[in-house]
């Protein structure tokens, strides 16, 4: 086994592992761009905050640091499935519950990679300060051209590695996708868990391929991550 | 302060690790469809035996084999089928023959849907949008319903409905939360408290190839009496008895096939 990781024979990944990639990615990728969406706003919002609900907010944008991924997957299934306040409000107003979907693993991803997206905004937004916003907003620079022109090119560094850790954090998810994906395949059956059941079902030599990929792919984001980190300073990983 | 810290860590695993030298139990793997028939196994045992320590240790039949080939201290493998004791026995890591412990049984389950009067056929109704089975290629109760979905011509049909547990207790989660439409679940399942009130229909077990499930005593077992004398215990009566009011069935030929057709 040890002696194809150096042979072709590496290569000869099925179409059922392809798939899997295909769907890893794209889930990784939505992911990554919902929550440079979502993190913006909301690091920036932490990083003015003063109050008791910023502590809030911050606990519960880091829950899923704490909380075992089965939890959450549990907890989620039960809230998109059918019966559950989301799934049930999406069926009664004719639509589809989200519980066994590509929709549903998308949302888990995003909340489950919350943390690893807003922590470097966070600092980032906190290692800038207020006066270079200040100084351009009494120059007139309005919303939009502060963030373009100020905040996007001083905190380049925490975006690439929020999207970097998003991203990487994402291709890792197991616990929460197998309690609410249903492991079907193209739809919610996403890498880890078809290692997770060559592994089970003894085929070694399929799990080794895509583990030994994983490995590979997860060492060079890191190692990108902490490249942009020596030179920008931007958090603590 | 380090210096402390170092000590009470050595301290605190050689309490532990004295423990396990003085008790000296008895490991039980066991496949997650034997929750609880098992842990009532368990205590009648040492109930008979005083002195006797077993606990057992839950996981998919597979993982558990998986485990015990790379050293796991497990003394006694109970598998939701005949194959993964077979392969233990096979790589001479099996210090009894496989030994056959009870049958399997398959049932329909739904927390919204009557089960009562359906059939496998009606999971191709449209209005079943999602059924839940576990992976053939893991779980034997997975590769049963398949053969059964296949028995009854509606394979082609329910397959694009399917979502795949990983072991037949996570099945009866997504049919039990609601997100399944049905699951196609272990009767020892349907029957235990929080499922049996709603009501299951049993798959006929003609329709697949028989659920035997078989144990082995591990290699790392063989010396132990207490192991050994749990072998012996599943063969009495009162095991069997155990076994049966869980949703098993003692021999191929007694299941209690009712379905309506």
């Amino acid at each position: 086994m040890a002696a194809s990781l150096f042979s072709l024979d590496w290569f000869s990944l099925s179409a059922a592992d392809w798939q899997a990639i295909a769907l890893t990615l794209r889930l990784c990728f939505l992911t990554t761009v919902i929550l440079l969406v979502i993190a913006t706003p909301l690091a920036w919002w932490l990083s003015r905050e003063r109050t008791t609900m910023r502590v809030i907010v911050q606990a519960v944008v880091a829950l899923p640091l704490v909380l075992p991924p089965t939890v959450l997957g549990f907890y989620l299934l039960i809230a998109l499935g059918p019966r559950g306040i989301v799934g049930g409000t999406l069926e009664s107003a004719g639509l589809s519950h989200l519980a066994f979907s590509f929709e549903g693993i998308l949302l888990a991803s995003v909340l489950y990679s919350m943390p690893f997206a807003v922590q470097p905004l966070l600092e980032s937004f906190n290692n800038l300060g207020r006066r270079p916003v200040e100084v351009a907003a009494s120059l007139g620079a309005g919303v939009i051209d502060r963030f373009l022109t100020v905040i996007l090119p001083l905190c380049k560094g925490g975006f690439i590695v929020a999207a970097t850790l998003s991203f990487a954090h994402t291709i890792g998810e197991f616990g929460v996708i197998v309690m609410l994906g249903g492991s079907i395949p193209g739809e919610t059956k996403v890498l880890s868990v078809l290692i997770y059941e060559h592994a089970e079902s003894m085929n070694y030599a399929g799990a080794h391929k895509l583990s030994a990929l994983l490995l590979v792919f997860s060492f060079a984001v890191l190692f990108v991550v902490y490249s942009i980190n020596r030179r920008f300073h931007v958090v603590k990983v | 302060m380090i210096r402390h810290v170092i000590a009470g860590i050595l301290l605190l695993l050689s309490v532990v690790v004295q423990g396990q030298l003085y008790a000296q139990p008895m490991t039980i793997a066991g496949a997650s469809s034997l929750r609880p028939a098992l842990d009532q196994l368990a205590e009648a045992y040492m109930a008979e035996h005083p002195g006797h320590e077993v606990s057992v240790i839950y996981g998919s039949s597979g993982r558990l084999l998986a485990q015990i080939v790379n050293g796991a201290p497990f003394d006694v493998f109970m598998s939701a089928d005949m194959e993964f004791p077979q392969q233990l026995a096979d790589q001479g890591l099996a210090a009894s023959v496989p030994t056959e412990y009870a049958h399997g049984r398959l049932a329909l389950w739904s927390a919204e849907l009557d089960v009562s009067t359906m059939t496998l056929a009606d999971l191709a109704r449209p209005e079943i949008r999602r059924v839940a089975i576990a992976q053939p290629a893991l779980a034997p109760y997975g590769a049963r319903a398949q053969e059964a979905l296949i028995a009854a011509g509606v394979w082609e049909a329910v397959q694009p409905k399917l979502v795949f547990g990983e072991n037949i207790s996570q099945v009866a989660q997504m049919a039990e939360s609601g997100a399944a439409d049905v699951g196609i679940i272990a009767v020892s399942l349907a029957i235990q408290p929080a499922m049996a009130t709603r009501p299951h229909q049993e798959i006929d077990a003609s329709t697949h190839a028989p659920l035997a499930q078989g144990f082995v005593i591990t290699q790392r077992g063989g010396n132990n009496p207490v192991a050994q004398g749990f072998a012996e215990f599943l063969g009495s009566a009162p095991a069997a008895n155990i076994l049966i009011m869980n949703g098993f069935a003692m021999h191929s030929d007694e299941h209690h096939g009712h379905e309506h057709h």
